[in-house]
C-alpha cells in the first residue's frame, strides 16, 4: 500500500503524562496505525486505554514524546504556516462541550461555515444531521443527542477529507444511536475518511471497516470486526444437560456433535445450545489478556 | 488571507455581542452595577472637595476609568477561563480560525460593552450629579486617547491574566478582588491624595491609577490639579505609563494565551 492512499499514518507513537501525585504515566506506549483514505476506522478500547490521547495527538491538540505522525500528509505537531490550510481539510467532533449555549443551532452552524474556504450549505448540513426542526432553538435547550448531532454538523461543515469522532454516541438511546450510524455511513459514502473512538462494540461492528483494539496504550490487534480475535475461525460451543450436570464441548463441527447427541438422547436434549463467541466475548478476552 | 482574518474577526465580534446581550446577568452587571454604585456613593458622600468640585464628580471620573478595567480586564479574565472549561476554545482550535480573529472578536466585544457602560455613566453623571463634560477640544482629545489606550491595555491584560484562574468556576473569585483592591488603591472610592503613601506608590505600578488621574484631568476643572499628589495632572506620565502597559500586556497576552487547559 502506498502512503498516498493513507489518510493517517502513525509509527511508534509514545506519550506519557507526569502527574504531581501519580508520577509518570504512559498513556500511549508505542502505537502503529494506518488509516486508508475513505475507510471508517475504529479505535476500540476501555476508558483510559489511550484512545482520546491518540486521537488528540492526530488532531493536533497534544504533542507527543516520540514517534512519527502524518495526517493528510502533514505532521499535526509541526504545522507551521500550514496550520490553517490543514485544519480546513479536517473535521473534529470532540467529547462533550458546553459552548455556544446562548446561540441558536442556525446561528452557530452558519457562523462556523465562515471559518472554512469551501463550506457546505449550513442549512443542508443542519438537515443532514436531523436538526431542521430545531433550527431556531437555542443550543442550551437541545437534548444530549441533539447536541451531539450539532457537534457533528460543526465537524462536517467545512467539507472535511477526514473526520475525527471521539466517542460520538456516549449517552445516546438506541434509536438515536442508529440514526447517528446512518449519518456516519452517509458521510463515508461521500468519501470522507472517518476515525472514530468508541467503547461500544456494536458501534464498531456496525460502522467500522477495520478495528484496532487498544488497551494500556498499546494496540492489541487490528482487523475487520468480523475477524477480530480469530472470531471467524473460532470453535463453536455445544452444551447440554446430562445426568443433572452441565456438559459442553468445543468443536469445529457443531452439526456433527448435535447429530451424535440426537442419537444418544431419546427425544429432547435438555438445555441444548450451540454458540459462537460474540464480538464482546472476543473483546473481553483480548482486553483481559493484556491486564495480566 | 489577512483579509480573511479581519473578516472573521468582525464576524466573531458580532457573535460575541449577540451572546453577550443574551446573558442577562452580564448585561445587568455591565450596565446597572456601575450606575448603581454611582447613585449610592453620589447620594452618601455630598462633600465638596474644592470650589466647584463635588465628591460625586471626583467619584464618577474614577468610575469611568474603572469601566475600562471592568469591561476589558475583569470581563475577559473571567470569561476566557469559562470558555476554556466549556470547550469553546478547544473547538475553535480545531478549525482554521486564527487566534488573531478570536482576539479581535473579544476586542470588539470589550469596546462595545465599554461604550455602553461609559455612556451610561456619563449620561447619569450629567443628568443627576452635575458632571461637566469636557470643556475644550484638547480635553475631548485626551478623553478619547485615554479610552482607546485604556481599553486596549485592559483587553490585552485580561487575555494575559486569563491563564491564571485554574478553572472558569473560580475565575471570578480570583479576578474580582484584584479589581476591587485596585479601585480602592487607585482613588476610585476615596480621594487619591488622602490615601496612605504606600498605597499610592503601590497603585502607581498599575494602569488604573493613571486612568483615574487622566479622567479627573478631563472632567474636573484644571484648578483642581494642584490637589493631586504631584500637584499636576501629569498628562505625559499618564501617556507613558499606559504605553508601557500596552507593550507589556501585549507581550504577556501573546506569550501566555492558551487554547486549552493542559
Amino acid at each position: 500500500m502506498s502512503s498516498a492512499n493513507l489518510a493517517v499514518e502513525v509509527k511508534g507513537l509514545v506519550k506519557s503524562y507526569t502527574g504531581k501525585k501519580t508520577g509518570k504515566k504512559v498513556a500511549v506506549d508505542g502505537i502503529d496505525l494506518s488509516v486508508k483514505s475513505g475507510e471508517i476506522f475504529a479505535l476500540l478500547g476501555p476508558n483510559g486505554a489511550g484512545k482520546t490521547t491518540t486521537v488528540e495527538i492526530l488532531e493536533g491538540y497534544r504533542d507527543r514524546d516520540s514517534g512519527q505522525v502524518s495526517v493528510l500528509g502533514q505532521d499535526p505537531n509541526n504545522l507551521g504556516i500550514h496550520g490553517s490550510a490543514w485544519r480546513n481539510r479536517i473535521g473534529i467532533v470532540l467529547q462533550s462541550t458546553k459552548d455556544a449555549e446562548d446561540l441558536s443551532v442556525k446561528e452557530v452552524v452558519h457562523h462556523f461555515a465562515k471559518y472554512y474556504q469551501n463550506p457546505k450549505d449550513p442549512d443542508l448540513v443542519i438537515a443532514d444531521v436531523g436538526l431542521s426542526e430545531k433550527m431556531n432553538a437555542r443550543v442550551n435547550t437541545l437534548s444530549g443527542g441533539q447536541r451531539r448531532r450539532l457537534d457533528v454538523a460543526l465537524g462536517i461543515i467545512g467539507r472535511p477529507e477526514i473526520l475525527f469522532l471521539d466517542e460520538p454516541t456516549t449517552g445516546f438511546d438506541p434509536e438515536a444511536r442508529r440514526a447517528f450510524w446512518e449519518l456516519i455511513l452517509k458521510l463515508k459514502a461521500e468519501g470522507v475518511t472517518i476515525l472514530l473512538t468508541t467503547h461500544y462494540l456494536d458501534e464498531a461492528e456496525a460502522l467500522a471497516d477495520r478495528v484496532a483494539v487498544i488497551n494500556n496504550g498499546k494496540i492489541i490487534e487490528v482487523s475487520t470486526p468480523q475477524t477480530l480475535g480469530g472470531r471467524n475461525n473460532a470453535k463453536a460451543l455445544v452444551s447440554w444437560l446430562e445426568n443433572g450436570k452441565k456438559t459442553s464441548i468445543q468443536t469445529d463441527n457443531p452439526t456433527d456433535e448435535v447429530k451424535k447427541l440426537t442419537a444418544r438422547f431419546t427425544g429432547e436434549i435438555p438445555e441444548l445450545s450451540v454458540t459462537r463467541p460474540t464480538l464482546e466475548e472476543i473483546y473481553i478476552s483480548l482486553i483481559g489478556e493484556t491486564h495480566e | 488571507m489577512s483579509n480573511g482574518v479581519l473578516k472573521i474577526g468582525i464576524h466573531r465580534g458580532a457573535l460575541e455581542i449577540k451572546q453577550f446581550t443574551r446573558q442577562r446577568e452580564s448585561v445587568v452587571f455591565t450596565m446597572l452595577f456601575p450606575v448603581m454604585l454611582l447613585f449610592i456613593f453620589g447620594s452618601v458622600f455630598k462633600d465638596t472637595l474644592a470650589p466647584g468640585v463635588t465628591f460625586s464628580q471626583y467619584f464618577i471620573s474614577g468610575m469611568i476609568a474603572s469601566g475600562l478595567v471592568n469591561t476589558g480586564f475583569q470581563q475577559l479574565a473571567i470569561m476566557i477561563p469559562i470558555e476554556r472549561d466549556f470547550g469553546t476554545l478547544k473547538r475553535l482550535r480545531g478549525t482554521p480560525i486564527s487566534p488573531v480573529s478570536y482576539f479581535m472578536g473579544k476586542a470588539i466585544l470589550v469596546f462595545t460593552a465599554m461604550l455602553v457602560q461609559v455612556g451610561a455613566l456619563l449620561l447619569f453623571g450629567v443628568l443627576f450629579f452635575n458632571l461637566h463634560l469636557p470643556s475644550t477640544s484638547e480635553k475631548w482629545f485626551r478623553f478619547f486617547w485615554l479610552v482607546l489606550l485604556g481599553s486596549i491595555c485592559s483587553t490585552v491584560l485580561g487575555i494575559a491574566f486569563s491563564c491564571v484562574p485554574k478553572s472558569g468556576r473560580g475565575a471570578s473569585a480570583v479576578v474580582s478582588p484584584i479589581v476591587i483592591v485596585l479601585q480602592f488603591f487607585s482613588g476610585v472610592f476615596f480621594v487619591f491624595s488622602t490615601l496612605p503613601k504606600w498605597m499610592q506608590e503601590f497603585a502607581a505600578f498599575f494602569p488604573l491609577k493613571w486612568l483615574t488621574q487622566g479622567m479627573r484631568s478631563v472632567f474636573l476643572p484644571d484648578s483642581f490639579a494642584v490637589k493631586e499628589v504631584a500637584a499636576s495632572w501629569e498628562v505625559s506620565r499618564i501617556l507613558i505609563a499606559l504605553l508601557i502597559w500596552l507593550v507589556v500586556g501585549t507581550a504577556l497576552a501573546l506569550k501566555t494565551f492558551r487554547w486549552s487547559d493542559r
